[in-house]
């Protein structure tokens, strides 16, 4: 007990910046992943192929190594972040990988028919896709999207290997300085992440029974 | 749905559209890798001799870059064999009768899909050496993978198992079979079929995943590149990073396109035959509670 209050500063702290990391990235990642599905369903075919490309690549590198790309790679093209910034760059622009891809999915779900009448009342591919298919879509991608959301709120810790004092990275700082008190240091790290993964997943399900549609 | 859906076959105005709407796309690609051309160049990282280093045998980075990339394939490949057999036992467990297994094996099979990898690898590298055993990096690293994938593919086979038509179990029931049969020799290989593609592309995941010896000073394809960078910076100045990084970047994603494209084809392959046994495979039940990841992110 005495550890924690010793360190709640701290663990407060890191706590915090884990939150705000996942927040930050987690709205790049839809609103990118977003994009980037609607892109992949466009009647342009260089956007189609920009897109496929971004998603197969970002899908197949890991997550380390796009951190790198953005801490090492990004000063190369005389842009520097700080690493904080460059970890919600680097989540978020992975994680909208992901996304899109699941957005993708979702949209392949929505019956043609629905589709095709909304060709037919006259809307246009914008329209069709804002007012008809993405509702629907949305709906059915609530609980792959829910999975990947909680993902990468774990993912997050990987910036802890970057200078970023999030929640992981107090673990080794923390076992050095408390050799008595290392599974409480454990414990409240878990604890750390399981206050965001839980009531995300209890979220994702409350929130999936409620848009759910019967097919 | 594909995408013809949603819009009309173009007419001749429409086309004129999509030709202004390619024209400005490309436009706009090329602006870009044009602007990130321009500045590496403004920078003098497009210089041939730059890039030479990644394939001179002299410069002793092609090896390097190649022993790193082996130890990367080994603690993967320790990781996912152990991972697969943990994970078909605690699959089983999972769906067992009694309750005094099925509850702790929930249990494990929840923890570790709820934290973080790296904070169980962490635990192991920085936490456990405290009670005893004293971790290297490449036994931390692989326990780590093996105890989180292990997880991860339980909740793949069990899905499996469900998804098998329950006709197939009571048939084996009635044909006299114990349960221990009926798991091993009817269930486990229709699930093990059917989840072949999930499998190879949980080989991605955990290929990615390795990456993180990178922090916790494994020499894996990252930390290699790394310290190969730091050494040659000091010696020639930092000319190298860039070169390296693209180096070790495009051979994590080969190998992974790679796995990918053959999960793609497998999968393509069992549900053709399939389709050919006159069987429709069907939704797989998902799970109650999802803290985990089945994204393969």
């Amino acid at each position: 007990m005495q550890f924690f209050i010793d360190n709640f500063d701290i663990l407060r702290d890191a706590f915090l910046q884990t939150l705000l990391l996942t927040v930050l990235s987690g709205v790049l990642a839809l609103v990118l992943g977003v994009v980037l599905a609607t892109m992949r369903v466009s009647p342009i075919p260089p956007l189609r192929g920009l897109a496929t490309f971004y998603v197969e690549t970002f899908r197949n590198t890991p997550l380390t190594v796009v951190f790198f790309f953005v801490i090492f790679g990004l000063p190369q093209i005389d842009t520097v972040v700080s690493f904080f910034t460059g970890a919600v760059i680097a989540v978020g622009m992975y994680t909208a990988a992901f996304v899109a891809e699941a957005v993708r999915s979702g949209i392949n779900s929505v019956s043609p028919g629905q589709a095709e009448a909304a060709r037919a009342l006259g809307l246009g591919f914008g329209q069709s896709l804002r007012e008809v298919v993405l509702p629907q879509a949305f709906r059915t991608v609530v609980p792959p999207l829910g999975s990947v959301f909680i993902a990468m709120a774990k993912n997050t810790s990987i910036a802890a290997g970057f200078s970023v004092s999030e929640l992981s990275s107090t673990l080794p700082r923390l076992v050095n300085a408390n050799a008595g008190d290392l599974l409480v240091v454990l414990l409240a790290v878990v604890i750390g992440y399981m206050i965001i993964t839980v009531p995300m997943a209890y979220a994702v399900n409350r929130l999936e029974r409620r848009v759910a549609i019967l097919r | 749905m594909s995408a013809p859906v949603l819009f009309d076959l173009p007419g001749p105005k429409a086309r004129a559209r999509i030709r202004i709407g390619t024209a400005v796309g490309v436009l706009l690609v090329l602006a870009l890798v044009a602007f990130v051309l321009v500045r590496l160049n403004g920078n003098g990282q497009l210089d041939p001799a730059r890039w030479a280093i990644l394939f001179d045998p002299n410069s002793g980075v092609p090896q390097a870059l190649g022993e790193a990339l082996v130890r990367t394939l080994q603690v993967a490949a320790v990781a996912m064999v152990a991972a697969t057999v943990l994970g078909v036992l605690l699959a089983v467990g999972r769906l067992s009768d009694h309750r005094w297994v099925r509850i702790p094996v929930t249990t494990v099979i929840e923890f570790f899909r709820a934290i973080p990898l790296l904070v169980v690898i962490f635990a192991l590298y920085f936490v456990l050496p405290a009670f005893g055993p004293d971790l290297s990096a490449f036994a931390a690293l692989g326990l780590g993978l093996t105890l989180y994938n292990m997880a991860v593919l339980a909740e793949i086979f069990r899905a499996g198992i469900l998804s098998v038509d329950k006709g197939q179990r009571e048939a084996a029931f009635a044909l006299g079979m114990r349960k221990s049969q009926v798991m091993t020799l009817v269930l486990l290989p229709q699930a093990t079929r059917r989840m072949l593609p999930v499998l190879i592309a949980q080989i991605v995941v955990l290929l990615k995943d390795t990456s993180l010896g990178f922090i916790i000073g494994y020499f894996e394809l990252l930390r290699q590149a790394r310290s190969l960078v730091e050494f040659l910076n000091f010696n020639f100045g930092n000319i190298y990073t860039l070169q390296i990084y693209v180096g070790a970047g495009l051979v994590y994603i080969l190998i992974n396109v790679l796995i990918s494209q053959v999960a793609k084809l497998v999968e393509k392959r069992t549900r053709s035959s399939a389709k050919a046994a006159g069987a429709t495979a069907p939704a797989l039940p998902t799970a109650p509670i999802n803290t985990g990841n089945n994204s393969g992110l």
